[in-house]
């Protein structure tokens, strides 16, 4: 079972009723309507204010919004190979399911291109089909918004809402084979348990997905664990679709419906300005139709620098080892590079393979400071096609996405 | 014993007896008032929990400190009171203070935001809160690339 983030939220109701009993013996008699004060109202002393805590995060991560609940790392915190879960940055568009029952938990096959709809308990699925385990990289298509000018309206992600944790589960491809699906088949759209911010049970708070040729990838997997475990709850445990290279939205948590539609999925926030951006570049500020914004597929190439973390002084003479990750969406990073002049000259330093496609790749070098001062260290790397990272901000668009830019980190020599 | 010493001795039992209650009730109160300001109930690490911003208690919902309105974090200027009755029901207030977005966008924002995420029709309050919004957070011009701040020096050790 889902260890901690459960038994914290079970502890809260058990403390609540614990205490509303030892109430009543100091008081020596039943507090009246005691239950009905209760019901449905959480009492400020009672409250978990701890995210961190609650979702097992490192005390470092900020918190960007807590209805829903955002929370991003910094890029220090992400500089093992495999993110654990306590670097994970957080992105919920709703609330986070309460109550799931995981013995009648169920994934439904469905849509316009099935044959036959078909519904699978998760015993079936971990039973049938064959399990596979994958390192991808998950980047929330708004990481770096902060960035923006005019700025773009949502969470203010920085630099921290990506990670590459080890997801194992079973293939989608496998499932959908199983379940036969029509050759007019075009996308897949997940929906999931999560419930609506105004708590209307008929809205969901978002239903994504990806055109068909990206969820028969070998890749694209229906997870139960992560790092090994079972997906902590904020994750989307107990199933996750996993898409990686892709808008992290694509990788719809708490899945219990998959359907295949025969033209593109027109769930809640794949339609109008959402995940999307101008088809054709347009000017800071301009205003797009809605009709001229593409859906974003593959995320561009990018990397973070993950160590040192920026702020470092160092004694002159002294050589500075840094490293950190980088990736490209479906391709792979061919090229990596710092600079300490602010790109006025590049050196190229090493990057490892990637450990699967669409794991991030990593890289490290030792740089050497010509004199005392002020540096920064900017990080490039170029994808297998020759495009690289931009130095200042690439294409402004209304919502804020891809930002790809260089990330930097502040050093002093002394 | 005679009628009137009984009925005082009575008198007194039952006096010992409130008397006893209402300590008890006293104390009761003491722990409860003592779990309300400490929930965990560990009187020697209190500050332990303290690493989040949100605060567990506010005896005073609408406190208002340094300019800050405590419990949303909202700056304290004309309109607050109909800005946090109206925008933090459905989200926290944390969404309206990290952005920023001028008289036309923080509209089109609540037209989105009353098309898709049931936003009730604000009516006449609708420009008191876009006019609290633009005046006390305005749009900030960054250019294209912005110099790196709030750099945290350390000392790199070996």
């Amino acid at each position: 079972m889902n260890g901690i983030n459960f038994n914290h939220l079970k502890r809260r109701n058990f403390i609540k009723k614990a205490t509303l009993s030892s109430f009543a013996t100091l008081i020596g008699s039943e507090i009246v309507f005691g239950s009905k004060m209760f019901e449905g109202y959480q009492p400020i002393a009672l409250q978990d204010p701890d995210p961190f805590k609650m979702f097992s995060k490192n005390k470092e991560m900020i918190v960007l919004n807590d209805k829903p609940w955002n929370i991003e790392a910094q890029a220090h915190l992400l500089d093992d190979k495999i993110t654990p879960n306590s670097a994970m940055f957080i992105r919920n568009n709703g609330l986070i399911p309460e109550n799931i029952d995981v013995r009648n938990w169920t994934l439904t096959i469905d849509g316009e291109s099935v044959n036959k709809e078909k519904t699978y308990t998760l015993n079936e699925l971990k039973s049938k089909f064959k399990e596979y385990s994958y390192q991808l990289t998950l980047e929330c298509g708004g990481n770096g918004r902060s960035e923006f000018n005019p700025p773009a309206k949502g969470n203010q992600w920085t630099v921290g809402a990506v990670h590459c944790a080890k997801w194992t589960g079973i293939r989608l491809r496998d499932v959908l084979d199983d379940v036969g699906i029509k050759k007019d088949a075009v996308y897949i759209g997940y929906h999931s348990s999560d419930v609506h911010l105004s708590r209307d049970p008929y809205k969901e708070p978002i239903s994504r997905g990806a055109p068909i040729s990206k969820s028969l990838q070998e890749e694209t997997l229906l997870a139960f664990k992560m790092n090994g475990k079972d997906i902590p709850l904020v994750h989307g445990y107990p199933l996750r679709l996993v898409a990686g290279g892709w808008p992290a939205s694509v990788s719809g948590k708490w899945v219990n419906r998959i359907s295949i539609r025969n033209k593109i999925h027109d769930g809640t926030k794949m339609t109008g300005t959402a995940y999307r951006i101008p088809c054709e570049p347009v000017a800071p500020g301009d205003k797009v139709k809605d009709e001229d914004m593409c859906i974003i597929e593959s995320m561009p190439v990018k990397s973070l620098i993950t160590f040192p973390k920026s702020g470092a002084t160092i004694n002159e003479g002294k050589s500075l080892n840094i490293r950190g990750h980088a990736w490209a969406g479906e391709l792979v990073v061919s090229k990596m590079e710092y600079s300490i002049d602010f790109g006025a000259t590049w050196n190229e330093c090493q990057i490892e393979l990637p450990v699967n496609r669409l794991a991030w790749q990593h890289f490290s070098t030792s740089i050497n400071f010509p004199k005392k001062g002020y540096y920064e260290i900017w990080a490039r790397a170029t994808d297998s096609q020759g495009t690289a990272q931009p130095m200042i901000l690439p294409g402004w668009n209304p919502k804020g996405y891809l930002n790809n830019a260089c990330h930097r980190i502040a050093i002093k020599v002394k | 014993m005679s009628q009137e010493e009984d009925f005082r001795k009575g008198i007194k039992e039952i006096y010992h007896k409130l008397m006893l209650f209402f300590s008890l009730f006293i104390i009761a109160g003491a722990f409860l008032l003592l779990y309300v300001l400490n929930p965990n109930l560990n009187v020697f690490n209190a500050k332990e929990n303290n690493y989040v911003e949100t605060p567990v208690i506010e005896l005073d919902e609408d406190r208002v400190e340094n300019g800050i309105h405590v419990r949303t974090g909202l700056i304290s200027a004309d309109g607050l009171m109909i800005v946090v009755n109206n925008c933090t029901n459905c989200h926290s207030a944390k969404l309206v203070t990290q952005n920023r977005m001028n008289k036309e966008r923080w509209n089109a924002t609540i037209r989105w935001m009353q098309e898709t995420q049931n936003l009730w029709d604000l009516g006449k309050n609708q420009e008191i809160i876009v006019d609290y919004l633009v005046a006390n957070y305005p749009v900030e011009v960054v250019g294209r690339r912005a110099n790196l701040t709030d750099i945290d020096w350390y000392e790199l050790k070996d």
